[in-house]
């Protein structure tokens, strides 16, 4: 697949917990998740969002975001790395499930940002 | 102005300023954060002072480009990205120049960028933005950096995680800006800039 999803969080268990409802939709779209810090502390990482973005097989990522800090390290981690990453302010788990149920049936990017649109709360 | 030695005093001194106030900065964050701001910070700094101990540091640049690349990796909350911006865009400044105002300038400029902000919101920027007024007019005083911490007291927090407590947020401290503080003290007490 040419466009996979990234699930960046705070907190491990809300990544995986993301992660695992989106895959109930998208069995064929390459996810990955940055979620928690190292030791499973409350955080988000530089380190494991650039992870994150190239171990997805996908050169096209959709990034979902829960809280600001979250997206100030996205948003570097998207400076440095070489894929392109389409990042939405948007509801993560709604936006999430939306984003991937619609790559599973290979809907084109634009129509897929049309329907996060009015998801977008931040 | 900057050099390698002063820089890395600096830094030195921040990192013990920090483990010296982490609770502090913890307790500050309480009510309008998340109340992690002093561990972030003494996590990061402490990565800086290993970091900059163990690697080659043959110019300002890279003494800045260390600090900036483990505050980034080793933070976790919303000041690493933050202060590493900030010491990111000093690291591009100080190519050209090993002068403090225009490299601080770069810094506050990355802040502003990284956290979609401006001064007067509640943020480390209303540390910063006034220190750096100061340094312009050659009059930066322990006191110039007091009273503007003292200063976000008064603010309404509309950017970061005090934005979700609004009104409530007045009375309290912006760490931030606290932490902030403790980095131009460092600066001044290293010689990097003159009282």
């Amino acid at each position: 697949m040419n466009n996979g999803v990234v699930i960046v969080s705070h907190v491990k268990e809300i990544g995986e917990g993301v992660d695992r409802l989106i895959k109930e939709v998208a069995k064929d779209v390459p996810i990955t998740v940055a979620a928690g810090l190292d030791q499973g502390e409350v955080g988000t990482s530089f380190e494991k969002i650039m992870d994150a973005f190239e171990k997805n097989p996908a050169p096209t990522l959709f990034a979902f975001y829960d809280l600001g800090s979250a997206k100030m390290n996205l948003e570097m981690a998207i400076d440095m790395t070489e894929k392109e990453v389409l990042l939405f302010d948007t509801a993560l788990v709604e936006s999430a499930y939306t984003a991937a149920a619609l790559l599973q049936v290979n809907t084109p990017i634009e129509a897929i940002k049309e329907q996060l649109a009015p998801l977008k709360i931040k | 102005m900057f050099t390698v030695d002063n820089s890395k005093k600096a830094l030195q001194l921040f990192k013990e300023k920090i483990d010296q106030n982490k609770d502090y900065l913890s307790e500050l964050d309480t009510p309008i954060g998340d109340g992690d701001h002093g561990n972030n910070m003494a996590r990061g700094m402490e990565a800086v002072s290993e970091s900059l101990q163990n690697k080659e540091t043959a110019s300002v640049q890279d003494v800045f480009k260390l600090t900036a690349m483990a505050l980034i990796s080793k933070v976790g909350g919303a000041s690493g990205p933050l202060y590493g911006t900030a010491m990111m865009e000093m690291t591009k400044a100080a190519a050209t120049t090993s002068d403090v105002l225009p490299i601080l300038e770069a810094g506050l400029a990355g802040i502003e960028k990284r956290g979609n902000s401006q001064p007067g919101e509640k943020t480390m920027l209303d540390e910063w933005a006034p220190a750096l007024a100061a340094i312009k007019e050659n009059k930066l005083t322990e006191a110039t950096l007091e009273s503007a911490v003292e200063a976000t007291k008064d603010i309404v927090a509309t950017k970061g995680r005090a934005s979700y407590v609004g009104e409530r947020s007045i009375g309290h401290i912006d760490p931030g800006a606290m932490s902030s503080m403790y980095f131009f003290q460092s600066l001044m007490e290293a010689g990097v800039i003159d009282e």
